[in-house]
């Protein structure tokens, strides 16, 4: 795909004026990762966890995949972080600011070092093999091929999905019940 | 718009995340970092499923099944972080030490 490969000079960037929404969306977005792992208040970081998804979803309709981003927007914002917050509150967990979140400065420094490795390698070996390429702009993609392709040539990934999500329903309810309710009476148990 | 910008944030969010899992002491909140870095996996496929014009859009199928198995990993996740609690009266991975010699 040779047309496909064509790259863009630093300067041009700047004057483009997507790339002006891009900034907007991804500033917020690293910053909201970067307190999701570092805030001193647990609920803070997963509301935190929250302006990170957001910026991926807003991240994911500039790039014309509407659906995603949607989903995402359901799943994520709307039903996974409700769950951690549940998590939270159940577990207990200190809620104040001098609260032990995470480990001493020497494991915080090596965690630092890795991740920055990791992050350097994959951004060389991207920045090598890309450079500075070209997306082809904004031409959304129609739901209506999702589904379809969703309903055709992945259907059976999408079964096995499915019954991953019912198997992991089923067994979230019984890992979380007490094993005391219905002890006393007889044939209560299942 | 180029690909690497979009590459650029998924790693940074992928990094962040296992800087989290690997530096937070809550249980939920490492599973909050999981969740981060998937986020950057998904970033990631979705600029190469654009960049690629991919006609069977693999990239923009394979998000929406890493979101599916995200939401039943959050679910087992935290009946299993609320396990432990009852068991131990703590969420905090540093106590979980039974298998230390």
């Amino acid at each position: 795909m040779p047309a496909l490969m064509e790259s863009v000079a630093i300067a041009d960037w700047f004057r483009e004026a997507a790339n002006w929404v891009f900034l907007l969306i991804a500033l917020p977005t690293v910053f909201g990762a970067w307190r999701t792992v570092s805030s001193n208040n647990i609920v803070r970081a997963v509301l935190y966890l929250v302006v990170a998804l957001a910026g991926t979803a807003a991240m994911f309709l500039i790039l014309g995949a509407a659906f995603i981003g949607l989903t995402v927007v359901l799943v994520y914002i709307g039903a996974v972080i409700i769950l951690f917050l549940i998590g939270i509150m159940i577990t207990r967990a200190p809620l104040g600011v001098e609260a032990k979140l995470s480990h001493g400065r020497e494991a915080r420094l090596s965690a630092a070092l890795l991740s920055f490795i990791l992050f350097a390698v994959i951004m060389w070996a991207v920045a090598d093999a890309f450079g500075m390429s070209k997306i082809q702009p904004f031409e959304p993609t129609a739901t209506a091929d999702i589904a379809n392709l969703l309903f055709d040539r992945f259907l059976i990934p999408f079964e096995v999905v499915s019954l991953v999500l019912l198997a992991a329903l089923i067994g979230g309810i019984v890992l979380a019940r007490r094993d005391d309710i219905g002890r006393d009476e007889p044939g209560g148990e299942g | 718009m180029t690909i690497i910008q979009f590459i650029l944030v998924g790693s940074a969010l992928f990094a962040l995340g296992i800087y989290g899992v690997i530096t937070r002491r809550n249980a939920v909140l490492v599973l909050a970092s999981v969740e981060l870095m998937l986020a950057g996996v998904n970033v990631n496929l979705v600029a190469f499923n654009v960049y690629l014009q991919d006609p069977i859009l693999s990239g923009q199928i394979f998000v929406l099944f890493i979101i599916g198995l995200a939401a039943a990993e959050v679910a087992i996740g935290i009946a299993i972080i609320l396990m432990i609690f009852r068991n131990r009266q703590s969420a905090d991975v540093a106590d979980l030490n039974l298998m230390k010699g």
